[in-house]
């Protein structure tokens, strides 16, 4: 992977982008048990596939989302979190 | 150099799955000093082709918990006579390793990790810039004035580098003789599992060559580790990311020690060859690959220089990347896990090559006896449900 598309900036060098690991739901810390809140902080889905992670632009500080495949590093798609739907 | 079995047998005691150095190792020890003989090593590709030929074999023990410490301490003092053990020569070097520290902050590390190792009669001590210039009198110890000056370092005598295939070769053949066999171009597909009194047990593994039944698997497959963890059922912290590699053409001897820079990202030590072998950190992203970058060469070639600017005409000949499965305290994770019968070396990371002959003495003793050997009492796969860490992260975050 060279180029990662911005999704405010466009297409740029892959050098100007920070990763910022998995999008992982948090548990509520409140109601969560210890085992769970545990597996939140310290596990993660190790397998390669297709993941959603977070990715900053860090020339801009733009953090969007990147759907990526982690065994060939191609990317399918990247768009701002609001966009997906997500709150 | 090694028997080729022709086919699996239908039942093993042992399966060991990954014919890596820790693979091997166990192996070897399992047959030499537990009396197991039924054993059968299961590999994907080709024997040390993994890691364990990919890495810059640098070898030490100046760690920072009192945990690593011994236990390294104990993998140091393995090494020393391995190669008469095999009756083949493992190239191995006792060079003395320094690691440099270019600001206050890292200079009180250093102190502190030479302060836990004095403790455990680990050769370790605090050294300043002179000395280091006194060792290596081409390094440029102001760093071309780009980056901070070396100010002092950590010197560990014992610091040293070996052939890492001959160390696979080594342990397998041992192995081997010992009636253990070792299957390549065998991977493992699925790993089956019942029910049990205490949850559930490994009953046998399927591979591309047939079924195999067993009551116990040792797992050391390092960046695939996830994948098989996953088989069984179990998740973990392991996440991976490529750690890549370079060798430069041979050159005359110039560099006696290892020399380790945490600031400008960079080791290096010249092999008997004459070539500088050299890496830096993990890749920035996971990525499930051993695909190999030129950004990678650039910026390490570019710190190389800060300190080494006389090498500025020597080429690079050769890049390469393994695929590192990290942690999140830079400490294995090995032992028992909540399977029955299911054991585990994983989590090595870029620091795992150092340890060979201790992984495979502390895991043999503990599938053997299916009880966790003292001395990886401190890595287990339940740490992190008990917010137990061991961190070492502080003699472990430039990868080697
Ligand atoms: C570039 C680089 C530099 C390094 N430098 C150092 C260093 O200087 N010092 C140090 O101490 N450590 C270093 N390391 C770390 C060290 O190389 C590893 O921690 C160590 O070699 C791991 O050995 P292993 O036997 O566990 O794994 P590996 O050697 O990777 O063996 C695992 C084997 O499992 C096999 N396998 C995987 N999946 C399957 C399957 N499904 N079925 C069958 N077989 C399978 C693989 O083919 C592989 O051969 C470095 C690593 C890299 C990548």
């Amino acid at each position: 992977m060279k180029i990662l598309v911005c999704p405010i900036n466009g297409p740029r060098s892959i050098s100007e982008f920070a990763y910022g690991g998995e999008i992982r739901p948090m548990p509520d810390p409140a109601t969560t048990s210890d085992g769970d809140w545990a597996r939140y902080v310290f596990n993660r889905s190790g397998v390669a596939g297709v993941k959603l992670e977070w990715w900053c632009h860090t020339a801009s500080g733009v953090w969007f989302v990147a759907e990526r495949d982690t065994a060939t590093d191609t990317v399918l798609q990247t768009y701002l979190y609001d966009a997906a739907g997500r709150s | 150099m090694f028997t080729v079995p022709d086919r699996l047998k239908p039942t093993y005691d042992v399966v060991i799955i990954g014919a890596g150095g820790h693979g091997l190792a166990a192996a070897y020890y399992l047959a030499r000093d537990h009396g197991i003989h039924n054993v059968a090593v299961l590999e994907r590709g080709y024997i040390g082709g993994g890691n364990t030929g990919r890495n810059t074999t640098i070898i030490r023990s100046n760690y920072l918990t009192p945990e690593g410490v011994k236990f390294y301490d104990e993998s140091v003092r393995l090494w020393q006579d391995l190669a008469q053990d095999f009756d083949l020569n493992l190239f191995y070097s006792t060079r003395g390793h320094f690691t440099l520290a270019h600001t206050d902050a890292s200079m009180r590390t250093m102190r502190w990790r030479a302060e836990v190792n004095k403790h455990y009669g680990v050769d370790s001590e605090v050294v300043d810039a002179q000395e280091v210039q006194r060792a290596v009198p081409m390094m440029d110890i102001r760093c071309g004035g780009h980056s901070p000056p070396v100010l002092g370092a950590l010197y560990h005598a014992p610091g040293a580098i070996a052939r890492h295939d001959a160390v696979a070769w080594g342990y397998g053949r041992g192995a081997d003789r010992r009636g253990v066999e070792i299957h390549q171009n065998t991977e493992v597909l699925s790993i089956d599992t019942e029910e049990c009194e205490s949850g559930r047990a490994v009953v046998g593994v399927t591979t591309n060559r047939g079924r195999i039944s067993t009551r116990k698997v040792l797992c050391a497959v390092a960046g695939s580790t996830p994948g098989m963890l996953k088989m069984v059922g179990l998740s973990s912290p392991i996440y991976i990311h490529p750690l890549q590699a370079m060798v430069s053409e041979p050159v005359k001897p110039w560099l006696d020690p290892v020399i380790v820079s945490g600031s400008l990202h960079v080791y290096v030590s010249q092999s008997a060859r004459g070539e500088l072998v050299m890496g830096a950190s993990l890749d920035p992203y996971e990525l499930h690959s051993t695909r190999s970058t030129l950004d990678f060469v650039e910026s390490l070639s570019a710190h190389m220089l800060e300190l080494f600017p006389f090498l500025s005409d020597v080429r690079v000949m050769r890049q390469w990347a393994g695929m590192a499965d990290m942690t999140p305290d830079f400490s294995p994770i090995m032992g028992l896990t909540p399977v029955a019968g299911f054991y585990i070396d994983a989590g090595w990371g870029t620091w795992g090559f150092k340890a060979t002959p201790v992984c495979g003495k502390t895991m043999s003793h503990t599938v053997a006896t299916n009880r966790t050997h003292p001395l990886i009492d401190a890595f287990g796969y339940d740490r992190f449900s008990r917010f137990e860490l061991t961190g070492e992260k502080g003699a472990a975050s430039v990868g080697h």
